[in-house]
């Protein structure tokens, strides 16, 4: 099992990533969820710039007084499949994290654009002590399905789909 | 006839909100340790990080899962008592109070398909009331995620269907679930009773603690666990021995004509307690 630390990574660095590798991210990554895409799709004028940026399917608890961040962990990725193609046209995102498979569709628009990290599923606690810094920038009216930039330290994350589209969930929704 | 005050009601499932969410019971802990013990690579690593997930959690600063589920109570009100004030508000009262004093996140919406706006306080919580005999009031709250909940499904199968048929189905279940639900998971049953009372009975059976007491449903459980564990879906979903880690059925009678099957998945945050006041 091959780990990484990677901090603030570029593309070329996520390229160096294989499906199966174990790592550490620290990076500052923006958390949104379904409704959410179905928003942001619908404006008229792109509101976010997430050029080589990474988005994380997710959806935080409450920040705890004194805290820098809630329990964060991914939700199930096939959810957001159905805007998965327009959104990383529309945005030049160059990583997403979620978890488990994905449809045909997804995976091919992700193949060759990003890399797909899954998140540790129901581990919210480990992945909230990873959290230096969060805040909602856009859609606080949804509450836990607002978009939240979020700093996270040494997040643990497993390559699920790598750059040239290698998957360890073998086969697809 | 003993009085129970609604006041007290509402203190107690607050207070069963914050267990359920932070704590990982002891027996789900015993079960993940025992996979970790078979596991080798990543699926080890995975359940590595899932213990140590738990030990995070019950620090008490975060909740071992960002969803904190639904809130699912099970009521089993003895005919001997009384309660001051309204049961249901006492109840809801006490899901509200929990989720805002511990910062547990509110994921209900009011309404399902138009504008699904939040309610903000995460009640409704589902309520499942029976009527026992006797002078106790025991209440039993589930915090049950979305992920697991949208992957359970129920199945109508005729009256000569075959154990095969039946297991056939819930493999099937089991394998659609996969790496979406959050494996290794625990897998409620429910057989027989009707189409609504099945979906219950699987819920239910998630409560459970210790084995089947009926001899052929126990051998029916190991049977299911250990085919579903032949499925290499394992830990989150990469491959590995340990899919689910434990498998329970609840069964009632049903129709000469019909054998329903509801298969309910729950992933290994499996979240339960109960108080009896």
């Amino acid at each position: 099992m091959r780990s990484y630390k990677l901090i603030n990574p570029t593309l070329s660095n996520l390229k160096k990533l294989r499906s199966g590798d174990f790592v550490f991210l620290s990076a500052t990554v923006y958390v949104l969820r379904d409704m959410a895409h179905k928003r942001l799709l619908q404006e008229k004028n792109f509101p976010l710039n997430l050029k080589d940026k990474i988005i994380y399917y997710a959806g935080p608890t409450p920040t705890k007084k004194g805290q820098p961040g809630g329990a964060l962990g991914p939700t199930t990725s096939s959810r957001m499949d159905k805007f998965c193609k327009e959104f990383v046209k529309k945005t030049g995102i160059i990583g997403i994290i979620g978890k488990g498979a994905r449809s045909k569709e997804a995976n091919s628009c992700m193949k060759d654009n990003l890399v797909y990290f899954a998140a540790l599923g129901g581990l919210a606690a480990l992945g909230g002590s990873c959290v230096k810094n969060s805040k909602i920038i856009l859609y606080p009216d949804l509450g836990p399905e607002a978009v939240y930039e979020i700093q996270i330290e040494n997040l643990p994350l497993v390559v699920a789909q790598d750059f040239k589209g290698k998957n360890i969930y073998g086969e697809c929704l | 006839m003993r009085v129970i005050k609604s006041k007290v009601i509402t203190q107690t499932v607050a207070k069963l909100c914050k267990k359920a969410a932070y704590i990982l019971p002891n027996d789900v802990l015993k079960s993940l340790k025992s996979a970790q013990s078979k596991e080798t690579g990543l699926a080890k690593k995975i359940l590595e990080l899932t213990l140590k997930n738990a030990d995070i959690a019950k620090q008490g600063i975060f909740p071992l899962c960002q969803d904190t589920g639904s809130a699912v109570l099970f009521v089993e009100i003895g005919q001997e008592i009384k309660i001051q004030g309204s049961l249901e508000q006492s109840l809801q009262e006490g899901i509200k109070q929990g989720f805002k004093e511990n910062y547990l996140r509110k994921s209900i919406v009011f309404e399902p398909l138009f504008e699904r706006k939040n309610t903000k306080t995460n009640a409704p919580a589902i309520i499942h009331y029976k009527i026992v005999e006797g002078k106790e009031l025991k209440i039993n709250l589930m915090l049950k995620g979305g992920g697991a909940e949208n992957k359970s499904q129920i199945k109508m199968f005729p009256p000569t269907a075959s154990k095969e048929e039946i297991i056939n189905f819930i493999l099937s279940v089991v394998k659609q679930a996969g790496s979406n639900a959050c494996p290794p998971f625990i897998i409620g049953i429910g057989l027989g009773g009707n189409f609504e009372s099945a979906a219950l009975l699987s819920k239910q059976a998630l409560l459970r603690k210790a084995p089947n007491k009926n001899k052929k449903y126990k051998e029916l459980e190991e049977e299911i666990l250990e085919q579903i564990n032949e499925t290499n879906i394992g830990a989150q979903g990469f491959g590995g021995k340990i899919t689910a880690l434990k498998v329970f059925i609840e069964y009632a009678p049903c129709h000469i004509a019909s054998l329903p099957c509801a298969v309910n998945i729950c992933c290994h945050a499996a979240r339960h307690v109960e108080a009896v006041l």
